[in-house]
């Protein structure tokens, strides 16, 4: 259900540290539901861990993504924010932004896969 | 889960814009018991309706409901109903759930000065359940001996449903054709099931608050405590049609009557949303860059597609084609004002 290789918060982003894509969970989407519209950062800007890259709106509500760590947005995937609806899909391929880590160690505070599907029972 | 007055509620069962499509395609079945009954009876009723209500409860015939304002002397709302004609001096008031307590004590109130008219709140002898959407006539005449084709749109009639005393009533709050089924509370889930299965085959599904949120925003249905409340007035809502100039004296008839004459200085309007946005309950609204109201109701309608909502303006920017902005979160969002309703049922 939820991949290994990717890392997890507490509020349902996912995080590829191979490639710092980070996106919202399958959870998340289905807590939301139709998701109708994304808003992403520009490249280059830094972000803290726990700061706000972005949003992801439904007809329900919107809802804010966190910097899973702290770093640089290296690439925005625009081409999500033209196809939101791709998230409720394919929740864990949708990545929105890669950021590029300022402290790799930062990754060991986040949660594994089965530590998140535990947190999301 | 919602608690909505008290009362844990869903706001969605299979997903709130499935819930949304399967009310204006199919049909959808809403439980909203939460709703709260007062009834009045005696000899005096009428008057008592007539005095504490805006519309013309003299033109119902027994059988027949009516939309109302429960007015102030202002003109405002303490509450919008919906008004039935049980008997020549019996009525029932269907009020918002939020408003029971607030509303029975100020029906209390204005009965005083009428003789002969007893007020009690009934909300715990019914459970109500509504069935919307282009097949339920179709799957409720499965259901019950009532010739539901007979029943025009705010006529009602008592009978059985799924073998359970009940109270029809072809009234909703979707924009689209459907029934309101009071029922006792222990009926309640039978006959909730009965509906349900026998709308199986026809893609009846359970919708939630969410669902009833948009398609009445579609439908352009005020909610009381977003859209109307004691600071706004009948007219300003643009309800003129549930004002009964020709009844003579009721609550708010002076002030209505002087902001008639006088104009009105903002009225609400329904708008769509230009940019890639969803303008939400209480975002700021700008007009020439200045701070000029809020938006009461908001959302995307999973129907019409489209970011959509209510607002008051100044009564010199309610004209159709109107551009204003509105604050979403931080960034300014392009709308322009529409006319009311965003959606009208195709008739037939």
């Amino acid at each position: 259900m939820y991949p290994e290789t990717y890392k997890y918060t507490n509020d349902h982003e996912w995080i590829d540290m191979a490639t710092g894509r980070m996106g919202v969970t399958d959870y998340a989407q289905k807590q939301l539901g139709d998701i109708v519209f994304l808003e992403l950062p520009e490249v280059g800007k830094t972000v803290r861990k726990g700061e706000q890259v972005g949003s992801v709106e439904s007809v329900k509500a919107v809802s804010e993504i966190f910097a899973p760590i702290s770093g640089t947005i290296t690439e925005i995937n625009a081409g999500l924010t033209e196809k939101p609806e791709t998230i409720n899909h394919d929740a864990h391929g949708s990545w929105m932004v890669a950021i590029k880590p300022a402290d790799p160690a930062e990754a060991k505070g986040l949660l594994d896969a089965a530590q998140y599907a535990e947190l999301t029972k | 889960m919602e608690v909505c007055a008290g009362w844990d509620m869903p706001v969605e069962y299979s997903g709130l814009s499935d819930e949304h499509m399967a009310v204006r395609t199919r049909a959808g079945l809403f439980d909203v018991t939460p709703m709260g009954q007062v009834e009045l009876a005696g000899k005096d009723a009428l008057a008592a309706v007539q005095h504490m209500t805006s519309n013309d409860a003299s033109r119902l015939d027994v059988g027949q409901a009516q939309y109302s304002g429960l007015t102030t002397p202002a003109g405002t709302f303490v509450d919008d109903l919906l008004v039935y004609r049980f008997a020549n001096d019996h009525f029932l008031y269907v009020i918002n759930a939020p408003n029971v307590d607030k509303d029975v004590a100020w029906i209390l109130e204005q009965v005083q000065p009428f003789g002969d008219v007893a007020v009690v709140d009934t909300s715990s002898r019914y459970a109500l359940i509504a069935l919307q959407g282009p097949l339920s006539l179709e799957v409720l005449q499965t259901l019950t001996d009532v010739n539901l084709s007979a029943l025009e749109y705010c006529w009602f009639t008592h009978g059985e449903v799924a073998g359970a005393r009940a109270t029809i009533s072809r009234t909703g709050y979707t924009g689209e054709s459907g029934y309101e089924i009071f029922v006792p509370p222990q009926s309640a889930v039978k006959v909730w099931q009965a509906i349900l299965q026998a709308g199986r085959g026809g893609g009846v599904v359970p919708a939630g608050l969410g669902a009833r949120d948009t398609l009445r925003l579609e439908a352009a249905m005020r909610l009381y405590g977003n859209d109307i409340d004691d600071t706004t007035s009948v007219l300003e809502a643009d309800l003129e049609w549930i004002v009964g100039w020709n009844k003579g004296e009721f609550n708010g008839r002076a002030a209505l009557a002087e902001q008639k004459v006088k104009g009105l200085s903002r009225r609400i309007v329904g708008f769509e949303i230009v940019d890639r946005a969803i303008a939400r309950h209480g975002y700021d609204v700008y007009l020439d860059g200045a701070k000029a109201g809020t938006v009461t109701s908001g959302t995307r309608t999973p129907f019409l597609k489209k970011a959509i909502g209510m607002a008051y303006l100044p009564i010199a920017r309610t004209e159709p084609g109107t551009e204003f902005e509105v604050d979403v979160r931080g960034r300014r969002a392009r709308a322009r004002v529409v006319p009311l309703p965003f959606y009208k049922r195709p008739k037939g």
